[in-house]
């Protein structure tokens, strides 16, 4: 009885396990495809990010292959679902450079996982295109890192900008303990001197709270005070707005980009009526004019999406869209899939037209969106309306 | 009958036994495991798995052979991750001063835990742990000035005496000699007096300690050794990784590694190996089969469990002794 036949059992496991990543590996290389990675949280905490993003990409490359692929070549899709951990997505990205030798890599859902990708990305000069939103990503500048969602920096330039339209310069600021939200206070205090905004309170609430009367009922004693905005994501800025009319403040209300969708009126109720917040085209498609350059864009993605999944579309699936089209757009230009010249092809990027606004990417900016990416939106009647 | 069946293991398993082959064995094949290597992310599991399979063994030690479970190591795998990079990047230490500070911090920690929650037996133990894990991912992911909230934060990389550990071959290099060192260690323990009386605590505390055995005692400094080895684990696959993020201190991490000591087989030491290396590669291997791979994943866990039900090692080695004799 000697040592390799004890171990047999061991290493016999071992050699299936290796030959099954073996055979994974091996079913590609027929012919010769553009190959595209993709790092996404599908399962896990932010599946509500990873989830949409993996149907557009899949539904949007199947489309491009049928319509004969790009520069004459098809697209290979690998995506791997790295469930919200940084690790792992370390590891799948080592594993879409090395193993799978793709020419470019479309995501990282959250900013964490983004993060953990970047010094191989970086270190193996490949394009890559991130889908999350901390502005960290992209600033400093990386050479091969870009990004498509907007900033919270821009939704707080967005509100105070059109405060200052509005000559509302003492504001109140209301902020929950979650990630979102102190990412949001933290970009907006840094940007509220800019635009002449004096932000006279500045109070919290716990992510489980339920009433949110004492802080406002501190808010609403400060002197001078013009406008409140609450910097929040999920239940909070519900919760806020109901206590908010329950108290009878009368100056006007702004809530962030985190609770653009129709269950935030929903829930909100009456309370809602008059609230402001920024969005993202997307979310307001139908109510585009036609004369908005991203009407025919945002509305044809909305059409397929629904169409195919039977869901709603959400911004996340159009930052993974944008995503997507701002490669092959930059592959055709570049005529190939030489990563530096794909790479410089995406920096050269002008007047792009995806769902998350008008991309012009350059050596300093690689995101390349402007303020006008949001749409200021006010509740009327139920419903949103576009801010004229 | 268990008592007589495990010494009569242990005579008959000469080849693990620390002072000859089992250890030899293991070096061989971290040795000789990257002839199979085809590219850098080869070497990247082999790495995860070689820290991974530190962090088991360890545990083992407080699971397998103490009988005391802890749902909470993640925590302990993430104050050592935290601990080097903080002291690294935020105050420049050198990495090596940094990753022996922040293990010894975790040491002590530990210490201070494990005496009032090993006073606790099965389910409130693993209440308490568990609770101890879930306080320090929070810690983690609140206190965003020092850690960078749920962002993470960057790590510089590992340094010593002007070399600059980089490259693949460089990390496997001293995973696998991290491995070779904390089998080695927890071999000797378990071969030591503190073993024996780790083992007779399991079966009985109140036998051990009509046996003269402090069992307090020794439970502690068990739960202090296995914290040490996850923290040692978690400095590492800071500088390894470059980035940390809370979720490393997460509940579901930390259930992760109690399912890798129970999978290769407790009380075994080349087990927890095992389990940590299987448990880290078949994830990537089963990428292949898409949306099935979670459940393909589960289907596996449960068959090994229910058709090898003491684990992948000393289940198999004690079929294969029944078969030779």
């Amino acid at each position: 009885m000697g040592i390799i036949d004890r171990l047999r059992p061991a290493t016999s496991l071992a050699g299936m396990v290796f030959a099954l990543m073996v055979l994974g590996a091996g079913v590609a290389a027929a012919q010769e495809p553009i190959r595209i990675g993709s790092i996404l949280s599908v399962t896990g905490p932010a599946s509500f990010l990873g989830d949409p993003e993996q149907k557009t990409l899949e539904m949007y490359v199947e489309r491009l292959n049928a319509a004969g692929g790009v520069i004459g070549r098809k697209l290979q899709l690998t995506i791997y679902d790295d469930g919200g951990d940084a690790e792992k997505a370390r590891t799948f990205t080592k594993r879409l450079i090395e193993q799978d030798k793709v020419d470019v890599i479309v995501g990282g859902s959250t900013t964490g996982t983004t993060m953990a990708a970047i010094p191989l990305v970086e270190q193996a000069q490949i394009p890559f295109i991130s889908l999350a939103g901390a502005v960290g990503i992209i600033e400093p500048v990386k050479k091969w890192v870009f990004k498509t969602p907007h900033t919270d920096r821009m939704a707080c330039e967005k509100i105070f900008a059109d405060m200052r339209e509005r000559k509302l310069v003492k504001v109140a600021l209301i902020s929950g303990t979650g990630g979102f939200d102190k990412s949001m206070r933290a970009e907006c205090l840094k940007v509220a001197g800019r635009y002449g905004i004096e932000i006279v309170a500045d109070e919290t609430y716990g992510a489980a709270d339920s009433d949110m009367t004492a802080q406002l009922t501190k808010i609403k004693a400060t002197p001078g005070l013009q406008a409140v905005l609450n910097a929040g994501f999920g239940q909070g800025p519900v919760i806020v707005t109901r206590n908010y009319r329950q108290l009878g403040i009368t100056v006007p209300l702004y809530q962030s980009h985190g609770v653009a969708s129709k269950q935030f009126i929903k829930l909100a109720g009456d309370a809602a009526e008059g609230v402001r917040l920024p969005a993202a085209a997307l979310l307001v498609a139908e109510l585009l004019p036609d004369t908005d350059p991203q009407k025919a864009v945002v509305v044809a993605y909305k059409r397929d999406y629904e169409a195919r999944y039977k869901s709603d579309v959400s911004t996340f699936g159009g930052h993974a869209y944008d995503g997507l089209m701002l490669v092959v757009d930059a592959i055709k230009r570049a005529g190939s899939t030489d990563k530096a010249k794909v790479r410089d092809a995406i920096e050269n990027t002008h007047g792009y037209i995806g769902t998350g606004g008008v991309v012009n990417l350059s050596a300093t900016d690689h995101l390349g969106l402007d303020l006008s990416a949001f749409r200021m939106l006010e509740v009327k009647n139920g419903d949103w309306a576009l801010v004229k | 009958m268990r008592a007589s069946s495990r010494a009569d293991a242990r005579r008959t398993w000469w080849w693990a036994t620390p002072r000859s082959g089992g250890i030899a064995a293991l070096a061989l094949v971290v040795a000789v495991l990257p002839l199979g290597f085809a590219n850098g992310y080869f070497y990247d599991v082999a790495i995860q798995a070689g820290l991974n399979s530190i962090i088991c063994v360890g545990l083992n030690l407080l699971i397998g052979y103490a009988g005391q479970i802890s749902l909470g190591h993640a925590g302990f795998f993430a104050l050592g991750a935290y601990g080097s990079a903080l002291l690294a990047a935020r105050y420049g230490w050198p990495p090596s001063l940094a990753l022996v500070t922040a293990v010894a911090g975790v040491a002590l920690v530990a210490y201070c835990v494990g005496r009032p929650i090993l006073r606790l037996k099965g389910h409130y133990l693993a209440m308490a742990t568990l609770g101890f894990g879930v306080i320090v991912s929070i810690v983690l992911a609140n206190d965003d000035r020092l850690t960078g909230g749920p962002d993470g934060m960057q790590v510089p990389p590992f340094a010593l005496a002007g070399y600059v550990a980089r490259s693949d071959h460089a990390w496997y290099a001293i995973v696998g000699a991290c491995l070779l060192a904390a089998v080695w260690l927890a071999q000797n323990l378990v071969e030591s007096p503190t073993g024996r009386a780790l083992r007779a605590l399991h079966t009985s505390e109140v036998a051990a300690a009509i046996a003269g055995i402090d069992c307090p005692r020794h439970k502690v400094n068990v739960f202090v050794v296995s914290a040490v080895f996850a923290a040692a684990a978690g400095g590492l696959t800071a500088y390894y990784a470059g980035f940390i993020t809370p979720s490393s201190a997460s509940f579901v991490r930390s259930v992760e590694l109690v399912t890798m000591v129970v999978f290769g087989g407790m009380a075994s030491t080349f087990g927890a190996v095992v389990g940590a290396t299987v448990l880290t590669v078949l994830p990537q291997a089963l990428t292949v089969l898409k949306e099935y791979e979670l459940a393909v994943f589960g289907a596996l866990l449960m068959a090994t469990m229910v058709f090898l039900p003491r684990g992948v090692v000393p289940t198999l080695s004690g079929l294969l002794q029944r078969g030779t004799r």
